[in-house]
């Protein structure tokens, strides 16, 4: 498999006048033709900006001060605003978290789906809202005519989220950014939202970034995770390895942390202590602090490893945690 | 709808019956016109003869209910410097004020929409720093001293303009205005301008504040992620969410440019109501100064209607609510 | 929500360095060069005013001071008693610099007077409503509203023209013109806080309305009462030169600065630019440099636009 994306020492900065928030520090990750991959952590971890960063959307007072971004093998990261435009929303779209804060109030669905095609491809107005209704309907939206012409509050949420996510395939994208894509959702519209967009990537493999807090959403979707903390990747691999032998602790934790069914009457599993203060992180491991399996080697940042076919920044891992299911 | 509108004009009513009490009570307790009407060596007889002619022999709540009954068929009473019905003057004096504030809405909306743009856009730039200190200045800098300034730098020392009056009219469409001759145009600039300072200040941290806002919206960094151009981004999505805001207010700002031309055309004699109102209150007419009053208060209750009812027609999310969905 | 990340980094910042509410405040007030300097020529005209009658040449309303023979008098003129007229004399050969700073006095405790009491009554007004709820509530809202739809400069006009002149009445009609600002102000707080869930849940737990008034409503409206008072009260003090000017406002017996002004009017046309022009300057600065205190407070005691 051809890789769509290559992040290799993405940093990104905010030079705030409280001191550098480090919110991305040394990420490296590939994401495949067709593949999807989730990017899990707490909100504060980086995982959004490490999304905006793809795109070149970082806003003052935060840039990209190292690191590579290479996108079919040509370098974006910090490139000219004007090539970064004619990949956005048609080479990589993005999907935000907040359907109800995206879709722009007084502008009707179709004037926000048909100018998204306009900024991309000379075609008519017409074929673009004939394109923009046929999107709609491919994402389980009944009666797309009429919905172009309603405005966004006319729209339930997960109808709004469908209409999103149909923006994002108008243009046929070699990959998507989804930004916590369904936290704003009821958990039954979660599901559908999330089945339309497994179905669509199947069928257009567009490959995806799925960005998210909860391990639940990305264990059926994903085929490969990513997990950050503090603006790190801690633990990176296959879905099932992650998920059913985590080595890092702080994924243990998190896994342990997810209420399921067959664990009833148990008593979850707490990480200790609070997200770090990125303006103040610790000295040497991040997660350090919070570790039940810390020791004198952690005040040293861990490089990262690649063991038992993942790749993972820890001195401590944890091979023989049980994480209870 | 229909109850909304109803509900609204009776509390209008209300509202003009509440301030007639007020103004007709609060102006007929002050001073004692008489002793300004009858030449200082008049004997008692004349000055009896004065007191019934007018009326003030009367109790004051009877002169009320003359008054209200008046009012109630358009008279307002007769001046008693002048002679003539109140409602009369006032009316013959009210184009010249229309038209130096209508003339001061266009000029405020037409310079102060672009400049809160660019400062809102640019918020770092040295002239959009420049803009927002001259709107503070526009703001702290009493209307009366920005207008002798005026008079000293245009007229009287480049002679550019003339200082004061009103220029000769023209007639278009049946319309007499200063607005159609250029000697008109050139009487009307100063005070127009003077007029329009306040609210040119207004319409600049208005569209600033709106565009500052919508800027951080997520909708203007979905658009951005679609790939839009900036012209796009501004021009529709942004200046469609802020227009709605700065328009109803801007139209509101109409009747306070009314009430604010007192004081203008004090100073550049112009001949309108406002300048009628201070001379009536300076001469104790009270009968001018309770019929301008009783107009403004009609004025504003109006706009305030007419505002009301626009607004619930043209915002589509008040509409929605309205039809219940 | 796509700024999540960063914003609760920085809140995290934020609540790192250990000081009090008070210190930031000041340590963010005096960030900003234009307001420190703003405040400080506030303080310096404020010093002037009151110390006008130890450091003027003369007293502009004793009779005995004033020489006619004086009258007009460009600045740096010397005047018949032998000393320098550095802003010029005007009509009626009164010292421009002594008349502008007993000027002063009278046009600052005016405007200042006036915003406190409506302040006070504003706010009284406020926490009543907000304490009574319901209809009582409701009605006051809704007078506060219907003034609010009437400029401040209008309500003011009408009031002086039923009240008449003199101090008194100015301050008045200031008041009444000024106090739904206030009430306004305390109101949207009092909305702000009971929609909080801890409002919701100390009342549910039983606790008295005057405790969620007192406690709650009123120290979080300090901040915004402020605001809108050194804003209220440079308009407060403009509105009376205004009238002032205008005639209807402060007699002749009571020069402010809007008298003053006033009576350059009729030699500016003459050319004789500084009976108006030095005392205009005076409400300037005091209008401007109140605004720009204002300006900044507002930026820095609104969380929302906080950086």
């Amino acid at each position: 498999m051809s890789a769509v994306l290559e992040v290799s020492g993405l940093k990104t900065h905010f030079f705030t006048h409280a001191g550098v928030v480090k919110a991305v520090d040394g990420v490296d990750f590939t994401v495949s033709k067709g593949e999807v991959m989730g990017l899990v952590g707490e909100s504060g971890s980086g995982k959004s900006i490490t999304g905006f960063s793809i795109l070149g959307l970082i806003d003052q007072p935060g840039r990209i001060v190292e690191g590579s971004i290479k996108f079919n093998g040509d370098e974006i990261a910090n490139a000219p605003e004007k090539k970064l435009k004619t990949l956005r929303g048609n080479r990589i779209s993005m999907i935000f978290q907040d359907p109800m804060m995206t879709l722009n109030p007084v502008l009707r669905v179709d004037t926000q789906m048909i100018e998204a095609i306009l900024a991309h491809e000379k075609v008519s107005k017409q074929t673009a809202w004939e394109r923009s209704r046929d999107a709609l309907g491919l994402v389980g939206i009944p009666s797309p005519e009429e919905r172009l012409q309603a405005y966004p509050h006319q729209l339930s949420g997960g109808m709004r989220q469908r209409v999103a996510i149909a923006t994002a395939f108008l243009n046929k994208p070699d990959l998507i950014i989804a930004d916590e894509p369904t936290t704003a959702l009821d958990v039954t519209i979660q599901a559908q939202i999330i089945h339309e967009a497994q179905k669509l990537t199947k069928q257009t493999g567009t490959a995806m970034i799925w960005i998210t807090h909860d391990l639940a959403v990305v264990a059926g979707l994903a085929e490969r995770i990513s997990v950050m903390y503090a603006g790190r990747i801690v633990e990176q691999g296959g879905i099932d390895d992650v998920i059913d032998r985590p080595l890092h602790p702080y994924t243990v934790g998190l896994l342990g942390s997810v209420p399921t069914a067959n664990r009833r009457g148990k008593r979850l599993f707490q990480i200790e202590g609070m997200t770090p203060n990125m303006l103040a992180l610790p000295k040497g491991c991040a997660f350090g602090p919070r570790c039940h399996a810390r020791s004198e080697a952690c005040n040293q940042q861990p490089p990262v490893e690649n063991i038992d076919r993942r790749s993972l920044r820890c001195f401590n891992p944890q091979p023989a945690a049980k994480v209870v299911k | 709808m229909t109850v909304f509108i109803i509900r609204r004009m009776l509390q209008a009513l209300l509202v003009v019956f509440l301030m007639s009490v007020i103004v007709f009570f609060g102006v007929n307790i002050v001073g004692d016109p008489v002793y300004m009407l009858v030449s200082p060596d008049a004997d008692q007889a004349d000055i009896e003869a004065a007191i019934a002619r007018l009326g003030l022999d009367r109790p004051i709540w009877e002169q009320y209910w003359l008054f209200l009954k008046g009012a109630a068929q358009g008279d307002l009473g007769n001046s008693f410097i002048f002679g003539e019905p109140a409602l009369k003057l006032i009316l013959h004096h009210m184009p010249a004020t229309m038209e130096l504030a209508f003339s001061a809405l266009i000029l405020a909306i037409v310079i102060g929409i672009p400049l809160g743009l660019y400062a809102g856009l640019y918020p770092d730039s040295r002239i959009s720093k420049g803009i927002m200190a001259a709107s503070i200045f526009g703001f702290s800098l009493p209307t009366f001293w920005v207008g002798l300034m005026l008079i000293m730098l245009f007229a009287v020392e480049l002679r550019w303009v003339p200082a004061t009056g009103r220029g000769d009219l023209g007639s278009f469409l049946g319309f007499q205005s200063s607005l159609f001759t250029l000697d008109g145009l050139s009487h009307l600039f100063l005070p127009a301008l003077n007029l329009a300072l306040l609210k040119i200040s207004l319409a600049i941290r208005l569209t600033r504040a709106g565009v500052r806002e919508a800027m951080g919206q997520d909708y203007v960094k979905y658009a951005r992620a679609k790939g839009l151009s900036t012209r796009r981004i501004i021009l529709v999505h942004v200046m469609k969410n802020i227009m709605i805001p700065v328009v109803t207010v801007m139209g509101l700002e109409f009747g306070s440019l009314i009430g604010f031309s007192v004081v203008t055309e004090t100073i550049f004699a112009w001949p309108g109501m406002g300048k009628l109102l201070i001379d009536a209150i300076l001469q104790l007419d009270r009968p001018v100064v309770v019929a301008y009053l009783m107009i403004i208060v009609l004025f504003f209750v109006l706009i305030n209607l007419i505002v009301d009812i626009l607004y619930s027609i043209l915002d589509p999310r008040v509409r929605l609510q309205d039809q219940g969905a | 929500m796509s700024d999540v990340t960063s914003d609760t980094a920085l809140a995290a910042a934020k609540s790192a360095k250990v000081e009090t509410p008070f210190q930031r405040f000041r340590a963010e007030f005096f960030e900003s060069k234009i307001a420190t300097v703003a405040l400080g020529v506030f303080l310096i005209i404020v010093l002037l005013a009151i110390l006008a009658p130890w450091i003027t040449p003369q007293n502009p309303y004793d009779l005995a001071q004033v020489s006619v023979m004086d009258g007009r008098l460009p600045p740096g003129s010397e005047a018949f008693d032998g000393y320098t007229m550095w802003l010029g004399s005007d009509g009626s050969g009164r010292d421009l610099y002594s008349a502008i700073l007993y000027g002063l006095r009278i046009s600052l405790t005016v405007g200042l007077a006036s915003g406190v009491i409506a302040l006070l009554i504003g706010m009284a007004i406020g926490l009543i409503a907000a304490y009574a709820g319901g209809r009582i509530e409701a009605f006051i809202m809704r007078i506060v509203d219907l003034q609010l739809s009437f400029p401040a400069s209008l309500v003011a006009l009408m009031m002086v023209a039923a009240l008449g002149k003199g101090v008194d009445k100015i301050i008045l009609a200031l008041v009444i013109a000024q106090w739904a600002y206030y009430a306004r102000t305390v109101r949207a707080t009092a909305l702000v806080e009971r929609g909080k869930e801890y409002v919701e849940a100390a009342q549910c737990l039983g606790i008295s309305r005057s405790r969620v008034v007192f406690r709650h409503i009123l120290p979080n409206c300090m901040a915004p009462l402020i605001v809108v008072g050194t804003v209220q009260t440079a308009s407060a003090i403009s509105l009376e030169a205004t009238l002032s000017f205008l005639g209807v406002g402060l007699p002749q017996t009571e020069p402010s600065i809007g008298v003053l002004i006033a009576n350059g009017f009729e030699y500016m046309l003459s050319g004789r630019y500084w009976i108006s022009v030095f005392p205009g300057v005076a409400l300037l600065l005091t209008v401007v440099s109140i605004n720009l205190v204002g300006d900044h407070l507002r930026d820095v005691l609104n969380p929302r636009l906080r950086k």
